[in-house]
């Protein structure tokens, strides 16, 4: 990170440079919304250039470069939690899916046919004689 | 016998050996990484009803590309001058560090002003709440947490600007570092809102 005066204002010129960079590339995002090359390139082509603005502003105005290496190691661990929060709910929907019937009513398709139906879930009250 | 607030908290000015910052600044990291979960569990919501396809198809909401484009901006041109900021004081020139403090509440503002007026309260007369749809039910979950970031940070900038600016006379280098660190936040909210944009807007 900057200490001295000198250092301090040549990190201003980086900063500026960085804001025409971050200008520009949502500029960018906006424009490839608009491309016609399919939904899964869409998706990725638009996350990159999120990622690569994240990383200018991790980098430079959090000042990341400078810092040291156990902070690295923190922030790597923190990755690996994120991706896995992202992917794991995924690879999970094919066996959790019948846990999601709303979402089941909102496209019209049906639940699997292993899905505990509300009957067996919760007896009619007062089947058994209850008071 | 007399402590002296650096004998109280060490290493509230100089580097820790081991992580190589102030304990302040390490102490703000850690709190970042743990916003990352919080953020995380809720993009991950999204993919996952995503992949279940219990979304409109592209296009069929209506939130404004212009307006999303507009904050982004306004938020973009908020961590510059929140940087630049830090660089006023550090270069002893807290005029300039006050001044771009100022405008960086203003704009943070300003965001708020765009997303609740023009948004939010657009939407909300159109009959489109929370309930709607799970698009719009996830939708204001992570734009109006991410609102309330930015809420945090104009209140703690606000702070820094007018009553707590007394410490840069009495100990203006612990000012710089809370600066930095009131910075480091702010540059967090920008970084979440460079997902949101692409996320909810465009894909």
């Amino acid at each position: 990170m900057a200490s001295s005066a000198e250092e301090v204002k040549r990190s201003i010129k980086t900063y500026m440079f960085v804001f025409g960079a971050l200008a520009v590339l949502t500029v960018v995002t906006v424009a490839a919304a608009s491309l016609k090359i399919g939904v899964a390139a869409g998706i990725a082509l638009a996350l990159l250039i999120a990622s690569v603005k994240g990383t200018l502003v991790a980098s430079y105005f959090m000042h990341l470069i400078h810092e040291r290496t156990v902070l690295y190691w923190i922030l790597g661990l923190c990755a690996v939690f994120f991706v896995a929060m992202i992917l794991l709910p995924v690879m999970q929907t094919s066996e959790t899916a019948h846990l999601m019937d709303p979402i089941y009513q909102a496209t019209g398709e049906t639940p699997p046919t292993h899905a505990p139906s509300p009957a067996h879930v919760a007896p009619a009250a007062g089947a058994h004689g209850g008071h | 016998m007399s402590t002296t607030a650096t004998e109280v908290l060490p290493h509230t000015l100089t580097p820790h050996p081991v992580t190589g910052m102030y304990n302040g600044k390490f102490g703000l990291w850690l709190f970042l990484a743990s916003e990352i979960m919080l953020f995380g569990a809720l993009f991950s919501s999204y993919v996952l009803l995503r992949v279940h396809g219990a979304f409109p198809h592209h296009g069929e909401h209506s939130l404004s590309v212009k307006i999303g484009t507009i904050n982004t901006m306004i938020l973009i041109t908020s961590s510059v001058t929140m940087v630049l900021a830090w660089a006023a004081f550090k270069l002893n020139e807290p005029g300039k560090g006050r001044m771009f403090l100022a405008a960086t509440a203003l704009l943070a503002i300003a965001f708020l002003v765009i997303k609740l007026t023009l948004e939010y309260q657009h939407k909300y007369h159109e009959g489109i709440r929370p309930d709607t749809s799970t698009f719009y039910a996830i939708y204001y979950c992570m734009t109006g947490l991410h609102g309330l970031h930015i809420v945090g940070g104009v209140i703690v900038i606000g702070y820094f600007l007018l009553p707590g600016f007394g410490m840069w006379k009495t100990n203006p280098e612990q000012y710089i570092n809370r600066i930095e660190c009131t910075g480091l936040y702010w540059h967090f909210v920008d970084l979440v809102w460079i997902f949101l944009f692409p996320v909810f807007y465009l894909l």
